[in-house]
């Protein structure tokens, strides 16, 4: 019986790992348009909201010179590469997800508050991003608080 | 197999955004010399102008100028330098936003002008570019080809020039302009430049002179002090 509700458990982490992976993926692609979009010089036309080129031509968009949305596609497909080892059993892949997805959440409601309180102005892909991290950072707590 | 296949995904994810973002970044790109209109044509009001707009001064000053300009108007040159003492007698005291209302039916580069200043908005430089239009106005109100002029102003701002010429083309600059436009048309602009105190339209004659123009802020900032 144990060995049972082992393995369903499991079970749940591998699909919860392929959750963060397809999350991750999503992440990655939204990060890609808009560094590809930063490079070409391109303004970015939002759907939803109205203030991609307000937030995305911001200082805050090229901290140090280097477009934040870079750092984004590097970190989603690290995020990315330990949730899909993860998934196959890797244990200190899980770890290393964590230590991954933990920053990447705090320096999302930092941008989130430069947003909203700073510029005043949303950017329907930055804030697909934090969508994302933060499902990212819900699976991975509830699988940090499941462990222990 | 199975021990090698999250490397191999992992991998194969890496060269898909390798090639993505490669295959992107060339269908992106887009020729530079794109024609320019010279006419916008807006009849609908629409929302309060583009946001967020361009504010010279403080968040919450006590009194905000809103001007509707057009670059290639003499009147709107010639109140710019009147604008600019006030600004630095009145430091927090009052602040002042720009509005883009191209009379593009009277001045053929009027739109590429504003165009310029909202490509320079994008590498922050807006009021500065909006400086060079103004102070340069007759170099550029009659020539043919304004862009190797406006070009000559973004280098002397030390903007991204590829860039800027992209910005110029590209349809959210003319939003941006056209959104104002539809505000200046739903609070009655018919002319430029047409300047609002608090959301008070100014008379024309209040425009014509720093003192008057004083006389105005004054009489708004004492009503607000009583």
């Amino acid at each position: 019986m144990a060995n049972d509700v082992g393995a369903a458990g499991r079970g749940r982490a591998t699909w919860r790992y392929t959750l963060a992976a397809v999350l991750s993926l999503i992440g990655l692609a939204d990060a890609i348009y808009l560094t590809v979009e930063h490079l070409t010089g391109r303004g970015v036309r939002c759907t939803v909201v109205a203030g991609c080129s307000e937030v995305l031509s911001s200082p805050y968009a090229t901290p140090g010179g280097v477009p934040l949305a870079a750092i984004g596609a590097a970190a989603y497909f690290s995020a990315f590469s330990c949730a899909t080892l993860a998934a196959f059993g890797y244990r200190r892949a899980q770890t290393l997800l964590a230590v991954i997805v933990v920053p990447m959440f705090i320096v999302t409601l930092g941008l989130l508050f430069i947003q909203a309180f700073v510029l005043r102005a949303f950017c329907d892909y930055c804030l697909l991003s934090a969508a994302v991290t933060l499902c990212l950072t819900v699976i991975i707590a509830t699988r940090l608080m499941q462990r222990h | 197999m199975k021990r090698y296949l999250p490397f191999i995904t992992i991998a194969a994810v890496l060269l898909l955004a390798i090639l993505s973002g490669t295959l992107l970044f060339r269908s992106s790109q887009r020729p530079a010399t794109q024609q320019i209109p010279t006419t916008l044509t807006a009849t609908a009001p629409g929302p309060p102008g583009a946001q967020p707009p361009h504010i010279k001064g403080v968040q919450n000053a006590p009194v905000v100028l809103e001007e509707f300009g057009d670059f290639q108007c003499p009147p709107c040159a010639a109140l710019h330098p009147e604008l600019k003492k006030i600004e630095a007698a009145y430091g927090a005291k009052v602040s002042v936003v720009f509005r883009h209302f191209p009379l593009t039916k009277l001045h053929k580069n009027a739109l590429a002008a504003a165009r310029a200043s909202e490509a320079a908005g994008r590498q922050s430089r807006f009021w500065e570019m909006h400086n060079e239009l103004y102070v340069n106005q007759a170099k550029w109100s009659d020539a043919a080809d304004m862009r190797p002029i406006f070009i000559g102003y973004a280098r002397t701002l030390g903007l991204d020039v590829e860039r800027f010429t992209r910005d110029m083309n590209d349809n959210e600059t003319v939003a941006r302009i056209l959104a104002d436009l539809r505000r200046g048309e739903a609070l009655g602009v018919t002319g430029t430049p047409t300047l609002f105190l608090n959301n008070r339209e100014l008379p024309y004659d209040t425009l014509k002179s720093e003192a008057t123009l004083r006389a105005a802020i004054d009489a708004a900032l004492n009503g607000k002090t009583q």
